[in-house]
């Protein structure tokens, strides 16, 4: 009698954990179609994790570098742990959650998130910071991240925070229910479609010039961090023309590279030199640039690598090449979808 | 006790005020009910029922009434 | 620390764990410090206000409780050497005296939940009066600190220290017991009103586990959860709609802003109750119900037994008897009786102490001629109902529809629309504006926003109605079975599997039909104000 009322016990917490968790994988956005910038951090975890250049940063990096030329170029093994408005502790602790997996050579840092020194939305907190895998990096992210509506509770269990999707769930949610398919290529969102910049508008002037302490703070530990593990540091400014660099924060950075003795690169300043072209090389006007000019500037990038870092040329090893055989294959495939859906050439 | 009781078939002329137990509980009496008897006794009886009796016990029944209102005339 | 946050729920976890852990003897103790957290995380100074509360009533119960055992003990000490006469006068001194300690503190308490709460009320009343008047400087008004719940826990003292007054029940001889009664935690937002006598007969108590009384407890938390999250958060939004746009959503839309409020507000308040009830049966504690399914009155009368119970039996006990059968007003009465007849003598007292409870309720509900013309509204209603009373006997017995399900259902509804009537001016910025939006619901002549789909404009989408319906039906369900009995004690009774399928499913329709979290604006217990 006893062990029947255990055994039912037991079964009906197996059903309510099952359920539960059933319920929450079917009700968190798994951003396959539309939104895809949410899918990237998470798919690091499934690669090989062995790379020579780690990227970090917002939209700067994960739409301007593609991985796949530094490969095909310069036998370089990259990976961009980049995700849409990723402010700098997230990138801090994303740096963080990397190097317990793997020490790369040479870390890319974008400083554009510099300008942020508070939490901002919880929509793109959740995009950078759901994907991530669980560990201290992880939590410590979140409690830096959070905006005031914000609870932890709802990042440790999302469904919490998803339960009211039933409403607008579709089929793609229940298709991709235990396995999402890849959206990036080692971290890299591609788009073929052109749209030249136009006009682009006048910088607002700013109440304020000087970076944030907070953003300083996170600089100072990614850099620490870097050292400590013997990994060059490299600072750059994608040449996006769009959100404004001003003057100002140039200066800011340009300092503290010389101050800290880190390679800093605005290719805002080779944008001619890198070959980019704005009526062709960006999708959106100029705030990002589209396949064409990341593999301008992947190409023009990788050449300062293997100039200025200790990267070497992988292409020798059997192993490595052949995984990159595959994903170059896919690679292609997809610029070819593109090219259809968009009719681009 | 006739007094009582008449007083109380002025209220609610279709009860049985001598067997009925549970006037409030029942809610036959309500608080209406009660400062209106209050206020009879108080004219016929000379006696008054401050608020702290008042309460269920003593206006369950007719009975009950009766000797809460022997009991603050003895007092008195 | 609102009753749906995160915090809260862990707070109650930590409590629960340690509660059932620590010796028996240890738990009323953790209940203190619990509350005193509790209310110093809502606002380290309320502690304060509550503090004084606490010692000065605590203080006059022993002072009461002392003159007592002094005047017993001399009593019987000169038992044999004095008169009847003596005895009596002495007496009455005593109970001079106690009634004087009484009323120095309620004159303290109550002045003080007058002034945090009436201050601002008072000058702007006298403001307008000084621009009437031309003088043109208005005075300013003050930042005063309006400690949570400071309307519940004052009544409850004061109830306390009435019941020592009058000897029925014996003041508490711990300070720290007593602070525990004032200060327990899951009423202190919203009530119930507890009285002493009741609430100390399980609170101090040792309660071992006991499984059943747990998990019932958790499933009255769960059903008000139910309430609180998936019905009245979710309405919430367009009842703000319609009641803050006043000038946008007039005619029909008052009607649907009535009908709303009304759910809105038995499903919050309801539900907190259920929620509060819920925590104290976990903890092994009983706390007086505070409703009884009001939407089924039959007319306004029983509305209000059946509401806000504890609120509703407070003021009886305490204002309407004492006013009603003081020796004034019974001179009065017979004044009146003498003068103007039998009749007018008569319904004196009724009339004079009803019209002060209820301005009493209304200005305790809010510090505003709203809250004052919604009380009075109340007295209003149910004296003219009053005195409708014979008549609406004749026609019941003349067309013998007492008893029929059509007409029961008649009067439910009537009691109903009138109640929400009422609470319109629970709803609008003002008096006037309350009337002119009453008025425009019979000459606005907008019927047609039911069909045309402009319901779904005010900030309520399909879905959102969709769950509304799911959750009144199961609202209405439940109070049609309650009538027959407890339905957790129905639930309980079935075989496992069907016990597990129905609370389970609830706890899944909170989790996913609740209005809680990002996206939401979480409101507060509707209650918390008061």
């Amino acid at each position: 009698m006893k062990g029947r009322k255990i055994g039912r016990a037991v079964a009906a917490a197996g059903i309510v954990v099952c359920s539960l968790a059933l319920l929450q994988r079917l009700l968190t956005p798994k951003y396959t179609d539309g939104i895809i910038e949410g899918a990237l951090i998470a798919e690091y975890y499934e690669e090989e994790k062995d790379h020579d250049v780690i990227f970090i940063g917002d939209c700067e990096v994960y739409e301007n570098f593609s991985p796949a030329v530094l490969w095909e170029e310069y036998g370089i093994n990259s990976y961009i742990r980049g995700s849409a408005q990723q402010l700098i502790w997230q990138s801090y602790y994303l740096l963080e959650d990397t190097l317990r997996y793997e020490t790369p050579r040479v870390v890319v840092f974008n400083v554009l998130s510099m300008q942020y020194d508070k939490p901002q939305k919880e929509a793109y907190n959740r995009m950078t910071l759901e994907g991530m895998g669980w560990s201290a990096s992880k939590v410590k992210s979140i409690y830096a991240s959070m905006t005031s509506k914000e609870n932890f509770e709802e990042y440790l269990f999302p469904i919490l925070r998803y339960h009211s999707r039933w409403s607008d769930l579709k089929t793609s949610d229940l298709e991709n229910l235990f396995r999402v398919p890849k959206v990036s290529h080692n971290g890299y969102y591609m788009r073929v479609d052109v749209k030249a910049a136009g006009r682009i508008p006048d910088p607002v002037p700013l109440a304020e010039y000087q970076f944030g302490s907070n953003a300083y703070l996170y600089l100072d530990k990614i850099t620490r961090l870097c050292q400590e593990k013997g990994i060059q540091l490299i600072l750059i400014k994608a040449p996006s023309l769009y959100p404004h660099w001003y003057d100002q924060w140039e200066v800011q950075m340009e300092d503290y590279a010389k101050e800290h003795g880190l390679l800093y690169l605005n290719f805002l300043e080779c944008v001619e030199e890198a070959g980019l072209d704005f009526q062709t090389d960006t999708y959106d006007g100029g705030l990002h640039l589209n396949l064409s000019g990341a593999e301008k500037l992947s190409n023009y990038f990788g050449r300062i690598l293997t100039e200025e870092t200790a990267v070497r040329d992988r292409r020798g090893e059997a192993e490595l090449a052949a995984a990159w055989a595959e994903k170059l294959a896919a690679y292609e495939e997809e610029k070819q979808r593109q090219y259809m859906q968009y009719g681009v050439n | 006790m006739e007094e009582l009781l008449d007083i109380l078939k002025d209220l609610h002329p279709d009860v049985d005020f001598e067997k009925e137990e549970h006037l409030v509980d029942d809610k036959i009496l309500d608080s209406f009910d009660i400062i209106s008897v209050i206020s009879e006794i108080a004219e016929q009886f000379d006696v008054v029922i401050s608020a702290e009796y008042i309460l269920p016990e003593h206006f369950n029944s007719a009975k009950a009434l009766y000797a809460l209102i022997k009991q603050l005339e003895d007092e008195d | 620390m609102l009753f749906t946050s995160y915090e809260f729920l862990e707070f109650l976890l930590l409590l629960f764990l340690l509660y059932y852990l620590l010796p028996a003897g240890w738990q009323w103790k953790l209940l203190l410090g619990a509350g005193f957290l509790f209310y110093f995380c809502a606002g380290p100074v309320y502690c304060v206000y509550m503090g004084v509360t606490i010692l000065t009533t605590w203080f006059t119960g022993r002072r009461i409780e002392a003159a007592r055992v002094k005047r017993d003990g001399w009593l019987q000490e000169h038992k044999e050497a004095l008169s009847k006469e003596e005895k009596k006068s002495y007496k009455a001194a005593v109970k001079h005296k106690t009634w004087i300690l009484t009323l120095c503190c309620l004159l303290l308490n109550l002045g003080i939940l007058a002034v945090v709460k009436y201050t601002n009320f008072v000058i702007s009343n006298l403001n307008g009066v000084l621009e009437a008047m031309g003088r043109g400087k208005p005075l300013d008004f003050l930042n005063m600190i309006v400690p949570l719940g400071i309307s519940f826990y004052t009544f409850q003292s004061m109830g306390y220290i009435i019941d020592v007054y009058r000897g029925t029940v014996e003041a508490e001889k711990s300070l720290f017991r007593f602070a525990l009664f004032v200060s327990f935690f899951p009423q202190l937002i919203q009530g119930p009103i507890s009285r002493f006598g009741d609430l100390k007969k399980t609170l101090f108590a040792a309660h071992p586990f006991d499984g059943r009384t747990v998990s019932r407890g958790l499933q009255r938390i769960l059903w008000g959860f139910f309430k609180k999250l998936v019905v009245a958060d979710r309405i919430l939004a367009g009842v703000n709609t319609l009641i803050h746009n006043p000038e946008l959503y007039d005619g029909a839309w008052v009607f649907v802003g009535m009908l709303f409020y009304a759910l809105e507000l038995y499903a919050d308040f309801t539900g907190g109750i259920d929620i509060t009830i819920g925590i104290a049966q976990t903890l092994g504690i009983q706390v007086t119900e505070n409703f009884n399914r009001p939407y089924f009155s039959k007319n306004i009368k029983e509305y209000w037994r059946r509401w806000h119970i504890t609120m509703g039996s407070w003021f009886t006990d305490y204002i309407f008897y004492p006013i009603s059968v003081c020796k004034p007003m019974l001179k009065l009465s017979k004044f009146s009786r003498n003068h103007f007849g039998e009749i007018i003598g008569k319904r004196v007292p009724v009339y004079l102490s009803s019209f002060v409870v209820w301005f009493a309720t209304g200005i305790w509900h809010g510090a505003s001629w709203n809250f004052i013309v919604w009380g009075l509204g109340n007295w209003l209603v149910i004296m003219v109902s009053q005195e409708f009373d014979p008549l609406y006997k004749r026609f019941h017995d003349r067309f013998a529809v007492r008893g029929k399900f059509g007409f029961r259902l008649f009067q439910v509804v009537r009691t109903v629309l009138l109640m929400s009537c009422l609470r319109l001016f629970d709803c609008y910025r003002d008096v006037p504006l309350t009337f002119r939006m009453f008025g425009s619901m019979f000459r606005r002549g907008n019927w047609n926003i039911f069909l045309n789909g402009e319901l779904l404009g005010i900030g309520l989408s399909a879905t959102d109605y969709l769950v509304l319906l799911m959750g009144l039906v199961l609202l209405i369900t439940v109070s049609l079975l309650q009538r027959k009995g407890s339905v957790r004690e129905k639930i309980a009774g079935l075989p496992f599997w069907g016990r597990f399928a129905l609370w389970y499913g609830l706890f899944l329709a909170v989790l996913l039909f609740g209005a809680y979290g990002v996206g939401y604006d979480s409101s507060q217990f509707i209650y918390n104000q008061f």
